[in-house]
């Protein structure tokens, strides 16, 4: 099947296998590697991608559901040769060790930091939630780390947020 | 320091072993057996063969060539008999992922099973003495007699603690790129702790010279211990690209890395301990029963730690082992140290609270001269100063000992210590230096696999060299470097700036080119006990509704030499302790009596620590001076955070509710029934 979408502004049409993953077709056929594949069944994060704005994991995401999508992976985050200020920040606290969760946490971050509204840490359920380091541990739980980075990640995205 | 690679790694740019561009690559997708032990019947093959994109299939039914000096689990294919469920029996290669995948489950196995036994117990009939454990120590030790020992103590422990089988799960699944030239050298793209050590025993499983093997693994996403030696997937690689005529990829999923990659065998530890009325210990025995496959011996040193921690005129040690119808057990972080120190560390709770002690001060006043097992006198032991400061910083004075007595709304709240400890060891390693473009560059075949090797190794030349780190640039993860131990045991910053070191001299003397071998030196060291140490303390908060451990606060105080780099380091040790709280509440692989193998075959049900488990937690470090380690001064630090995490917790879960859990995990259910 064919479908048209864009990655990292990019504009790709590409004849696709109607099983893929919209992770397997990134790191197959795009040559984009830096969306990690850690479990392929949506529970590890590290596929994150941010797809229309919005944080999502690709290994659940077929390839043919997306049609028209913009998709932004790690390699898109930075802009004209700076980082992104979470990219800057997980380097300056060491919120990364192996590195393999790394962009899948960035893309997370970067989507969780536009999301609005309460998490299931949240205790007043009106108006906007503050970014206490604990909304930060509960809203990125969804990303795994075993080399044990959370604490400098929270620290970083927390620098990043204030 | 900011890890050299950091950049690559957080742009995308950092390139892992599945993701090597290589053109015309074909995809292998192994099949695994259904059974726990028995035999393959026969191979249908016929489906599979017919579907799009499939170039061949392998199987035990037509064994491709392997060398009979083959390990017995790289040796794929050779047999059709079955040893473990999961093992593989065939693998299919077509031209994407989607097609071999499609295909292995078109493979139909027939099978001929027999009676299985998967359960290790503590009275299973076979058990056995193996010759050694793991890595080279002796399988028993024994000073005083025990018996005498407690007879004549005044309080006394014995207590039975079990550890679950649990799985490294690094971040990026095991996998391997295998390329043939067409003069039939081979390269491995391949996520290893250890490049040259993976060339050397994949070239002995396909039967060929070292040098016709190159094995590249420049970025690993963790190991922690599975990665150490290659997988199933290096020598699977290679046979499929063989077959093929193609370059071939085998990445594992992470059900596949259940079966084939390693984990940690489970225990069941009994430990005797009797001290007398002021709390020094007369007699200490730890007894300790785990499992192998039928396969491969791989006997835990799970006593170990019991051998250098306390002061006692009587000790005894033993490690039996079983092999059973189950996949290979290997290294996981702390192998040994870490399920050892939670029996020793629980049960010296144990003898605190039964001697009416306070727990720092019991592991103080027990503090030995000199290695107790061996007799051997320490390099340096901080131990004491470590318990010191740890209470110290926790606020530990002020602690009731009294259990179940603290309460924070619906939440019983407790603290606990446990000591950790790891030993100092090197491994002999090669390393060049020159003088290339106004800069240097030193070479060698070590692995960065998330500890920061090459961040540790840059600072190491620098200060060896004396010159700025940016002046210099390490090459390393490529077996065609300077041979160099692996990733492991916590050596690696050791051996392999040792090696750097002296590397660095050597240009110094040259002017334009040094190399080191460490081999001799290793040889002709002085008999020591060398081991760093620490001190861990954690603060739980037990729901008594629904019986959640929460750990509110946790601090580790460790003693480990010269602290290379601070930032490496402190992300090292909490990252040990993060682990360290999986295994203690959470970590378990579930083996299946009925068909053989693991039950909870993923990250939804095997479940590690996430970032909303991880409350305040701090690692800090002493001075230590210790000049009969290395030239940097250096303990390694990979494993001795994971060491006293979990009998920490455990204590602590004990002095928050009064119920000694002392079968890991410790789970909502076991503190509610």
């Amino acid at each position: 099947m064919e479908i048209t979408l864009e990655v990292n502004g990019v504009p790709h049409t590409v004849v696709v296998d109607p099983r893929i993953s919209l992770l397997d077709l990134l790191r197959e056929r795009l040559e984009l590697t830096g969306s990690k594949k850690g479990c392929d069944h949506g529970q590890c994060g590290a596929c994150t991608v941010l797809i229309d704005g919005r944080r999502a994991l690709s290994c659940l995401a077929l390839a043919v559901a997306q049609e028209g999508s913009e998709i932004t992976t790690v390699e898109g985050l930075a802009g004209d040769g700076q980082l992104h200020p979470l990219q800057a920040a997980f380097l300056e606290h060491d919120a990364l060790q192996c590195g393999y969760c790394t962009p899948g946490q960035l893309c997370s971050a970067v989507g969780m930091l536009a999301e609005r509204g309460p998490s299931a840490v949240t205790e007043e359920l009106t108006g906007e939630p503050e970014l206490t380091a604990a909304e930060i541990r509960e809203r990125m739980s969804g990303n795994l780390c075993r080399c044990g980075a959370y604490p400098n990640i929270v620290t970083a995205i927390a620098a990043v947020a204030r | 320091m900011i890890r050299i690679e950091g950049r690559d790694k957080v742009t995308g740019r950092a390139t892992y072993a599945a993701e090597y561009p290589v053109k015309r690559l074909a995809y292998c997708y192994p099949v695994q057996a259904e059974i726990a032990h028995g035999r393959v019947a026969g191979i249908d093959t016929t489906t599979a063969l017919a579907m799009p994109g499939v170039l061949t299939v392998l199987s035990c039914m037509e064994p491709p060539e392997l060398s009979p000096e083959a390990d017995p689990e790289l040796a794929l294919f050779q047999r059709r008999e079955v040893a473990y469920r999961g093992q593989f029996v065939a693998a299919v290669v077509a031209d994407s992922y989607d097609n071999a995948r499609a295909a292995a489950g078109a493979v139909r196995v027939a099978y001929e099973p027999a009676s299985h036994d998967v359960r290790l117990r503590a009275d299973h009939p076979g058990l056995y003495k193996p010759e050694k454990v793991n890595p080279d120590l002796p399988t028993d030790t024994e000073k005083g007699q025990v018996a005498a020992g407690l007879a004549a103590a005044e309080v006394t422990v014995e207590a039975t603690y079990t550890t679950p089988a649990t799985h490294n799960n690094p971040m990026e699944p095991h996998a391997t790129v295998a390329l043939w030239s067409g003069a039939g050298d081979l390269t491995l793209f391949d996520a290893s702790q250890g490049v040259t050590y993976a060339r050397n025993i994949v070239a002995q499983a396909l039967g060929l010279r070292p040098e016709r093997v190159r094995v590249v693994s420049r970025h690993v996403g963790g190991g922690f211990g599975s990665k150490g030696t290659p997988r199933p997937n290096a020598v699977l690689a290679a046979l499929a690209a063989r077959a093929a005529g193609r370059p071939v990829k085998v990445a594992l999923t992470r059900h596949q890395m259940y079966d084939v990659t390693g984990y940690r065998t489970p225990t069941i530890q009994r430990i005797r301990l009797g001290a007398d009325a002021e709390g020094r210990i007369t007699a200490l025995e730890h007894e300790v029963a785990e499992q192998s496959s039928t396969l491969v011996e791989f006997a835990e040193q799970t006593a170990s730690p019991t051998r250098i921690m306390y002061a006692t005129p009587s000790l005894r040690t033993a490690h039996r082992l079983v092999r059973l119808d189950v996949a290979t057990p290997s290294w996981m972080r702390a192998p040994g140290e870490c399920p050892g120190m939670f029996a020793l560390e629980s049960a010296m709770d144990e003898l605190a609270v039964a001697a009416g002690l306070d727990p720092v001060e019991l592991r103080v006043r027990n503090d030995p001269d000199a290695e107790p097992a061996s007799g051997l006198p320490f390099s340096s032991r901080n131990l004491v100063a470590c318990l010191r400061e740890g209470a110290r910083r926790f606020g530990w004075q002020d602690r009731d000992p009294a259990p179940g007595a603290r309460r924070d709304g619906r939440r019983l709240v407790g603290t606990g210590v446990a000591s950790s400890t790891y030993p100092a060891r090197r491994l002999p390693s090669q390393a060049s230096a020159s003088i290339e473009n106004g800069g240097y560059v030193v070479r060698i075949a070590a692995a960065d696999i998330g500890t920061g090797a090459r961040t540790a190794l840059t600072r190491i030349a620098a200060t060896a060299l004396d010159v700025d780190p940016d002046l210099v640039r390490i090459e390393l993860g490529d077996s065609d470097l300077p041979h160099a131990s692996l990733a492991g045991g916590s050596m690696g910053t050791a051996s392999w700036g040792t090696a750097v070191t002296l590397a660095c001299q050597d240009l110094l003397r040259d002017g334009k080119h040094g190399f080191a071998d460490t081999t001799e030196i290793l040889r002709t060291l002085p008999n020591l006990a060398r081991h760093a140490f620490g001190a861990q303390f954690a603060e739980v908060r037990v729901d008594a509704d629904t019986g959640e451990v929460r750990i509110s606060r946790m601090l580790g105080v460790f003693a480990a030499g010269h602290i290379v780099d601070a930032t490496l380091a402190r992300s090292q040790f909490i990252g040990g302790m993060i682990m360290g709280i999986g295994m203690a509440l959470m970590e378990q692989t579930v083996t299946d009596l009925e068909f053989g193998g693991f039950t909870n075959r993923d990250l939804a049900q095997y479940h590690v620590p996430v970032n909303a488990d991880i409350e305040r937690i701090d690692a800090v470090w002493l001075d230590e001076e210790d000049d009969e380690l290395n030239p940097m001064g250096a303990k390694g630090i990979g494993e001795i955070g994971i060491v006293g995490t979990a009998a920490a917790v455990a204590n602590a879960v004990y002095h928050a509710t009064g119920r000694r859990i002392r079968d890991l995990p410790i789970t909502p259910a076991k503190l509610l029934l």
